[in-house]
């Protein structure tokens, strides 16, 4: 079944609070072979961690209704307001923009603004979600 | 125009994998477990898109030597990348291509894993 589009607009609360540490930091950069200096500041992609918590929260909700192995990203794009450093405490906050079905498929683009303990803005994570459903 | 950036090509192996996942909390098993990943209709296990998007952020770091530059960064996710098994994995390979207007400093990129472009439209904007 598609999904509804009384999605859109809808915003998702809060992921729950995510510290930064110089340990995560460092595997994240280390399994990409990322250069990297202790404290930060941190790889461009960086922010996905908290970005996919949020996301997780759409795909798990029952009443969006959709089915987790069917779906793949479709596209990523991340916009910094500063570099992410060892310490920061940064909760992400998803809004449904838009949705499409083609061809069977749910094209759900996600606006996710990231936010540090001070309530200032680090890092906007736009994602596409393509969602097949039933296949 | 704008000046082209030498390519640099990344070895991926699915240790590689498990350590990004560990490290991003993305514990999809299709990105580890060649059983898995067959059954859902994928050639074999494939890195998480955001894994190659990681080595295109690692590409422009490399370039500029060190690591904080970049303010946008932004791909579509079109190919697969299929990493087997053992040391040798699978390669990845980045150019880019330098360019500045309006006093905004961006660059365009390919990413390739064999003949495959992998990623779509990846590019990069970079601070002042």
């Amino acid at each position: 079944m598609p999904v509804d589009q009384s999605l859109v607009g809808r915003t998702f609360p809060p992921t729950a609070p995510y510290d930064v540490t110089e340990d995560g930091l460092a595997a994240f950069a280390t399994s990409t072979g990322t250069p990297y200096a202790a404290g930060g500041p941190a790889p461009a992609t960086y922010p996905i961690v908290v970005a996919f918590a949020a996301m997780q929260e759409l795909m798990v909700d029952p009443e969006v209704g959709i089915e987790l192995h069917h779906v793949v990203h479709g596209d990523q794009r991340f916009v910094h307001e500063r570099p992410v450093v060892a310490g920061d405490r940064l909760v992400a906050e998803l809004t449904v923009e838009s949705l499409r079905q083609i061809g069977g498929a749910d094209i759900i683009a996600t606006t996710s603004a990231i936010t540090d303990a001070s309530g200032a803005l680090v890092c906007t994570a736009k994602a596409t979600l393509v969602h097949k459903a039933g296949a | 125009m704008g000046t082209e950036i030498e390519p640099r090509t990344y070895r991926v192996t699915r240790a590689d994998l498990v350590a990004y996942a560990a490290a991003s909390g993305d514990q999809n098993p299709i990105h580890q477990d060649e059983a898995i990943a067959t059954a859902v209709g994928l050639p074999g296990v494939i890195a998480h898109g955001m894994y190659t998007l990681a080595l295109a952020a690692r590409y422009v770091d490399e370039w500029i030597g060190e690591p904080g530059h970049v303010v946008e960064l932004a791909a579509k996710f079109t190919k697969p990348v299929v990493v087997p098994a053992g040391d040798d994995g699978t390669e990845v390979t980045v150019s880019g291509v330098a360019d500045e207007r309006d006093g905004v400093r961006t660059v365009a990129l390919t990413v390739t894993s064999g003949d495959d472009k992998v990623l779509g439209n990846p590019r990069a904007v970079l601070r002042g």
